[in-house]
């Protein structure tokens, strides 16, 4: 067998281990790559900056621990930029697991570096089940869609709660989602039937088909992936798991752009071969 | 405790992982693992955030509100919802799986009409308001030069990645040449889709070897962390 | 009439209810709304524990029947009634104390959590694995997919900037109009697709979802 042949019916157990390397090497040894913010994630750092001291912000956590590394450094960022910004913080989940990771975050960074206090200054109402019925539902009531919060506390006993109704005393929303129920329901059922203003959160799979809601400005912002997480890192000044993991990021996109370019080198080379092969076979 | 989940954490992801090397009975053990503890977890899951506040409560005054009659209106979600369940019985033992079509066709119709004015709404009319745009940059992320190529090209693919979808003309003559242009702005979409895809797919790479390193490996040898 | 009749006027009333507050969003038709809608996050609850009650019959039939690796089907059902012992006993709440108050958040912690993400990321090893093997430029489109992949993959990493200062902005342009473009298209075909199905389950002319007989 000689390299072409060699390569072409390469053990993609060799990948795979390339792979790894490309992965680990870089987060032993970081590179500290510059990032710079795009013009999508710097547009919903903007919007939540200007928005005046004490507004009520609304963020979904509509994800599942499968795609924490992605979406857990952006929710993160966003609860810390609200709490910087001293905007009140209410929490809710469309996706089961949704519930914990918004809950680990918002003790994390809303109660133990700000000093939020919970039902004052934030509150988790947990995850409802219904996808978008549920969107639509809190148009109507925040209370008649949760009757009781994360902690099986009434609402009525909740001082935050105190006063919204329903999105009309919501000032912004922020939806970090993986999938469905996510974005789309929200920009259809809160932002074009409501007017409510969007900022969304999303992993790399599903940005480039949400680019037409940003397009269209039925979102304010849109972060994608772990890149638009270590953007808003940056913005804030908190460079935290998603910066980090820029680097191997670099590495390994290189590295399957080598890939699909050698591969496609020995497919051509090989068939080559093959066509020369014939023809001599058919002189002979 | 801590100490002990981390071992286990780490342990069943190199099960997973395992699986990369071959199928094993160690990644058979973990993917049944998975399936077990989540579907335990979404129950309880929907029980203690829905089921319990939403229905039971105040259907059975098991809550802090007083009970009022207007709640026994409550009955009817409940029956529907058990009508639903009856969908698992065999047919063998009785003919009633067709009762749980009623619930179907409610969710069915309410889904139907939820998503009728959302979709018509939302992705329709407002994408194709956002198309019909006066050719004239008015931001400042590019030149005005790219600024106006880019909305030339915005309206052009969108109208012609239209005309693509559109199989009740063969696409033929003039029509043809308008879907083949089509097919090329659907190419560079898919193209970024793939791109993204691939980000998406490394990072979620990154974050399980992040666990491996510096929550499971590095507190081991005692190494300080990187950053 | 029981079997076919009653769901097909349930779907028309309550999609058309639900369609009709849209326009007339007073009494009784903001009364219905509120009401289907509450009536259908509670069904969607029991939606979930039929999955949950075929997915116990199934593997309780392997382990009756000792089929081939039956022993998984046994760690698959223990798990999950542990997982659901602490849930309804212990809460699921995350200031559970005691055993038996924390076990529901400790299994979701180290054992959802880390089990969900690896399955998830092992796609990365085959999106590579494929990248090589697969992706082949065999035509003019196939072609330009790879291009355009080829110019986000590095325009969004770091590495692309220190390659050609210029890549971020062109990346953001591709992203922004041709890809925008593409994907408005699919959007609204996809769109018009949902609203004319939605109108036939609603008229009661699709009746494929209450299966056949």
């Amino acid at each position: 067998m000689d390299l072409i042949e060699k390569l072409q019916y390469l053990d993609r157990r060799w990948i795979f281990l390339l792979i790894a390397l490309t992965v680990i090497l870089p987060l032993i040894i970081p590179l500290h790559l510059k990032i710079n913010p795009s013009p999508a994630v710097e547009s919903g750092y903007k919007f939540i900056d200007e928005l005046p001291e004490g507004s009520k912000v609304l963020i979904s956590y509509d994800f599942e621990p499968s795609v924490v590394p992605e979406l857990g450094p952006m929710g993160t960022s966003f609860i810390h930029h609200c709490c910087q910004r001293k905007h009140k913080i209410i929490g809710m989940a469309l996706w089961p697991a949704g519930q914990v990771l918004l809950e680990s975050a918002l003790n994390t960074v809303a109660r133990d570096v700000y000093n939020y206090r919970y039902g004052l200054d934030y509150v988790n109402l947990g995850f409802m089940a219904g996808n978008q019925v549920v969107i639509t539902s809190l148009g109507e009531s925040f209370r008649k869609t949760y009757p009781t919060d994360f902690y099986n506390t009434p609402l009525s006993k909740i001082p935050l709660m105190n006063g919204i109704t329903n999105y009309s005393n919501i000032d912004l929303i922020i939806d970090v989602s993986a999938g469905d129920p996510g974005i789309p329901y929200w920009v259809m059922y809160a932002g074009t039937a409501y007017g409510k203003k969007i900022i969304g959160g999303c992993t790399a799979v599903s940005a480039p088909q949400l680019y037409p809601y940003y397009s269209s400005g039925q979102l304010v912002s849109l972060l994608g992936g772990l890149k638009g997480a270590a953007e808003y890192e940056t913005l804030i000044g908190k460079p935290g798991p998603a910066s980090r993991g820029m680097d191997a990021q670099s590495v390994a996109h290189v590295l399957i752009i080598l890939f699909v370019i050698i591969g496609n080198i020995t497919f051509y080379l090989d068939k080559r071969r093959q066509k020369m092969r014939g023809k001599q076979a058919w002189k002979s | 405790m801590n100490t002990i989940g981390i071992w286990v954490a780490a342990l069943l992801t190199l099960c997973i992982f395992s699986f990369l090397y071959k199928d094993n009975p160690f990644y058979k053990f973990a993917e049944h693992l998975f399936v077990g503890v989540s579907a335990g977890y979404w129950l309880c899951l929907y029980y203690h955030q829905t089921i319990h506040p939403k229905l039971l409560a105040p259907l059975f005054g098991l809550g802090d509100d007083t009970w009022q009659m207007a709640n026994l209106v409550l009955i009817i979600p409940l029956a529907l919802s058990i009508m639903m369940l009856l969908r698992l019985v065999p047919k063998q033992w009785t003919d009633i799986a067709w009762l749980s079509r009623w619930p179907i066709a409610f969710m069915v119709g309410t889904g139907s009409g939820i998503f009728f004015m959302g979709y018509l709404r939302s992705n329709v009319i407002e994408q194709i308001q956002s198309t019909l745009v006066p050719l004239r940059y008015e931001g400042n992320t590019y030149s005005p030069e790219m600024g106006l190529l880019g909305i030339i090209i915005l309206i052009i693919g969108t109208f012609t990645g239209i005309v693509y979808f559109f199989f009740s003309k063969a696409h033929t003559g003039y029509f043809g040449v308008l879907a083949k242009i089509g097919i090329y702005f659907l190419m560079i979409s898919f193209g970024a889709s793939f791109g993204y895809t691939v980000m998406a797919r490394i990072s979620l790479l990154i974050g399980r070897m992040q666990f491996l390193l510096f929550d499971w490996i590095y507190p081991i040898f005692d190494i300080s962390l990187p950053f | 009439m029981a079997k076919y009749r009653i769901p097909i006027l349930i779907a028309m009333i309550t999609g058309c209810a639900m369609v009709i507050r849209e326009f007339i969003p007073h009494y009784p038709f903001n009364i219905l709304n509120t009401t289907f809608q509450q009536w259908y996050m509670i069904i969607a609850c029991f939606a979930i524990l039929l999955g949950v009650g075929s997915l116990l019959t199934i593997h309780g039939q392997k382990i009756s029947r000792r089929r081939p690796g039956w022993g998984y089907s046994v760690v698959l059902i223990l798990s999950f009634l542990i997982i659901t012992f602490f849930g309804m006993v212990g809460g699921i709440s995350e200031k559970g104390e005691g055993f038996i108050g924390s076990g529901f958040n400790w299994m979701f912690e180290y054992m959802y959590n880390s089990l969900q993400s690896t399955m998830f990321s092992i796609l990365a090893f085959f999106v590579a694995s494929a990248a090589y093997r697969a992706f082949r430029a065999r035509t003019a489109e196939a072609t330009l997919l790879l291009l355009a992949a080829f110019v986000v993959m590095l325009g969004r990493v770091t590495a692309g900037e220190y390659l050609w200062s210029q890549l971020p902005i062109i990346t953001e342009w591709i992203m922004d109009y041709p890809n925008t473009a593409g994907q408005r298209a699919v959007m609204i075909g996809i769109g018009l697709g949902i609203v004319s199905t939605s109108l036939r389950i609603i008229l009661g002319i699709e009746k494929s979802y209450l299966g056949g007989e």
